[in-house]
């Protein structure tokens, strides 16, 4: 895709967003809008291994939400690429649906991990990326996976799946900024470290709010790059609404070796809907009074780029 | 059932381990530094591509796991019981449960075992922590040898698997070829006059217990102190029992390794021909294995209960069998309940 149709899906996928969070009346409007550009550039920009119609393939890249609050955009960035309906992305946080108002491991194609507890999925990641690096050691070990020698088989999702792994995947994961203050996302920082793991990489939603308002001012997390960096990450920090910065950093990363990368996406919570744009309280509700849904999804039409309104540095 | 050798639950485990470590690659273990408490130290040294030390981080030990289970390995996360399931309870419910992620969990020091160490590393409570999760299976070997092949059994088994084991070299009674049944209790002695219930290493005191109610009142002589605690013990009224139980009491003893799925047709229907039950076990009577017999039996077979455990305190620092005699946990004491459940 082009960077101007990259632009283009991001916003028939806010538009999904809208219509999915106004369909289940509830849901996490700000994270789920700011980070449609950087999921569009993950599952459309090519940069990735990854195959909708064969989506547990063992050679995949692995994507991970840790930050399950903002599935919404997972889902409709899963459905775009074709890796279930779009039709059912209606279905979200509704009964009998495969799309659970927090992500549920496996329950539909892409769907990666179980996650919504913060920090949660970033010990998955690891696990995940230690695993497929363990994998690959056998590979060349000579045994076929972990089939190698007692031909079991515990995860057999798909009937297309390679039997082993002929490349290393890389894992990326996503959190947000406010699960950095979690006690368990830095056990895990330190542990991709000790491990060398730079297939991993996490990619956070810098969008400086929580729930409960912004996050420097909830508990500060700056200086944020040095904080990672001293924990050994390669750290990058990128403007999380510009395709051509996203996708540089995704190749950036393949050259930084044997440390993990941590690519800091500065992104306006609420992005594309002015009246949710950098408002703490638009974190964890959907646009339901009377006309909010209909000004949101007519805004979205509108392309809009990171401004002078940079959210790091709030004001009162 | 007499037992001279005596060796410790974690010490089966760890054997184990070492044997799954030559026969399946699937096989992977987590330490949160406290490889030597969870006799983990064989197997990292003969598969160290295998063994992972996360540190002291209990919820990343569980999240990794998650991550590993998923790409169809067989983690076994090992630390003490208080930590594990207690400090990363949250990420084993979510990443681990919830996904039905194939994790075996794995608690050591459980019950007073970790005398010395006092109240804060007793893990009384981890019973319970586990049984309430949907898709967990909890098991709690009586011995070295049952400790060991829950282990086996474990790994071949599919799913999240908690395993309670104990730090003090305990007797090894049960037989070391037989397979681990996941979710068949086991009828060590039958009887008919109570039903004995009891899980990990104090099994083998309700069998000195049962054994000794075989000579009636009288049997208390058998179990060394017990007459000396007891004329100072004021709940235990000498006279009332002493006409009553001259008759020998014939006790059936179950050793239930598996908490949860419970086997309830094998309670009950012990239950239905005793007519009384007692529960023993190195936990809280509160959700442990007296609170799982007693919800089954108040539902199917509602009979008079007492539950041997401890009763909700924490502990303190002494040895073991101190703490045991302390917290009303030995043979003598569950000779005592039975009477009292008969009376």
């Amino acid at each position: 895709m082009t960077l101007e149709e990259l632009q283009d899906k991001a916003n028939e996928i806010r538009q999904d967003v809208i219509k999915m969070l106004v369909s289940a009346g509830s849901g996490h409007s700000a994270g789920s809008l700011g980070m449609a550009d950087v999921f569009t550039a993950v599952y459309f920009g090519g940069k990735l291994n990854l195959d909708p119609k064969n989506p547990w393939d063992e050679n995949r890249d692995r994507i991970i939400l840790s930050n399950g609050h903002i599935c919404p955009v997972w889902y409709a960035a899963l459905a775009h690429a074709g890796y279930f309906p779009k039709e059912e992305l209606l279905t979200f946080r509704k009964i009998n649906s495969r799309l659970q108002g927090h992500p549920h491991f496996r329950s539909a194609p892409g769907i990666e991990n179980t996650s919504g507890p913060l920090g949660q999925g970033v010990s998955t990641a690891v696990g995940v990326a230690m695993a497929v690096r363990k994998k690959q050691e056998m590979v060349k070990n000579g045994y076929n996976g972990l089939n190698g020698q007692k031909e079991k088989n515990l995860y057999s999702h798909s009937n297309h799946s390679s039997h082993s792994l002929v490349h290393l995947p890389r894992v990326i994961c996503f959190t947000s900024d406010a699960e950095l203050q979690e006690g368990q996302t830095w056990e895990a920082a330190m542990f991709a470290s000790k491990n060398n793991l730079d297939h991993l990489t996490f990619i956070t939603d810098r969008n400086h709010i929580q729930i409960g308002g912004f996050t420097e001012e909830i508990m500060p997390l700056e200086p944020l790059a040095e904080k990672l960096g001293a924990f050994g990450f390669h750290v990058l920090s990128i403007n999380g609404h510009n395709f051509q910065e996203i996708s540089n950093a995704l190749d950036f990363d393949l050259s930084i070796h044997r440390k993990p990368v941590w690519i800091m996406a500065n992104t306006i919570p609420g992005k594309g809907v002015a009246f949710m744009e950098n408002m703490p309280n638009w974190h964890g509700i959907p646009p339901m009074e009377k006309g909010q849904a209909v000004e949101a999804l007519a805004e979205l039409n509108r392309l809009r780029t990171l401004g002078e309104g940079f959210p790091g540095i709030y004001e009162k | 059932m007499k037992s001279n050798d005596m060796k410790a639950t974690r010490d089966g485990f760890g054997e184990a381990l070492v044997e799954l470590g030559k026969t399946d690659r699937q096989v992977v273990v987590l330490t949160a530094d406290l490889g030597e408490s969870l006799k983990v130290t064989d197997f990292a040294k003969q598969f160290p591509d295998r063994f992972i030390q996360v540190g002291v981080a209990e919820q990343n030990m569980a999240g990794i796991a998650a991550g590993l289970a998923a790409e169809g390995f067989i983690p076994f996360i090992t630390s003490f019981a208080v930590f594990n399931p207690g400090r990363n309870w949250e990420q084993i419910r979510a990443s681990i449960c919830y996904a039905n992620l194939n994790v075996k969990i794995i608690g050591g020091h459980s019950g007073l075992s970790n005398g010395p160490d006092g109240a804060t590393h007793q893990g009384l409570e981890d019973i319970a922590l586990a049984r309430v999760l949907p898709n967990m299976t909890v098991l709690v070997p009586a011995d070295y040898n049952q400790a060991r092949a829950a282990t086996l059994a474990a790994a071949e088994n599919k799913g999240p698997i908690y395993i309670r084991l104990t730090r003090e070299k305990t007797p090894v009674f049960c037989h070391r070829d037989i397979p681990f049944r996941i979710g068949k209790a086991e009828i060590l002695k039958e009887g008919t006059d109570v039903t004995i219930v009891a899980c990990g290493p104090l099994v083998y005191e309700a069998i000195k217990a049962a054994e000794a109610l075989q000579n009636g009142y009288n049997g208390l002589n058998g179990l060394n102190g017990y007459k000396d605690k007891l004329r100072a013990s004021s709940h235990f009224d000498h006279s009332s029992h002493s006409n009553h139980f001259s008759s020998p009491l014939s006790a059936e003893v179950i050793n239930v390794s598996t908490i949860k799925p419970l086997d309830v047709q094998t309670i009950v229907k012990s239950a239905r021909k005793t007519g009384r039950v007692v529960t023993v076990e190195e936990h809280q009577i509160t959700g442990g294995l007296g609170g799982a017999v007693a919800e089954v039996l108040s539902e199917f077979c509602p009979v008079p209960i007492k539950r041997v455990g401890m009763k909700d305190c924490f502990g303190e620092s002494g040895e073991a069998g101190e703490l045991l005699e302390r917290y009303e946990m030995t043979a003598e004491n569950i000779f005592k309940s039975v009477l009292e459940v008969v009376k």
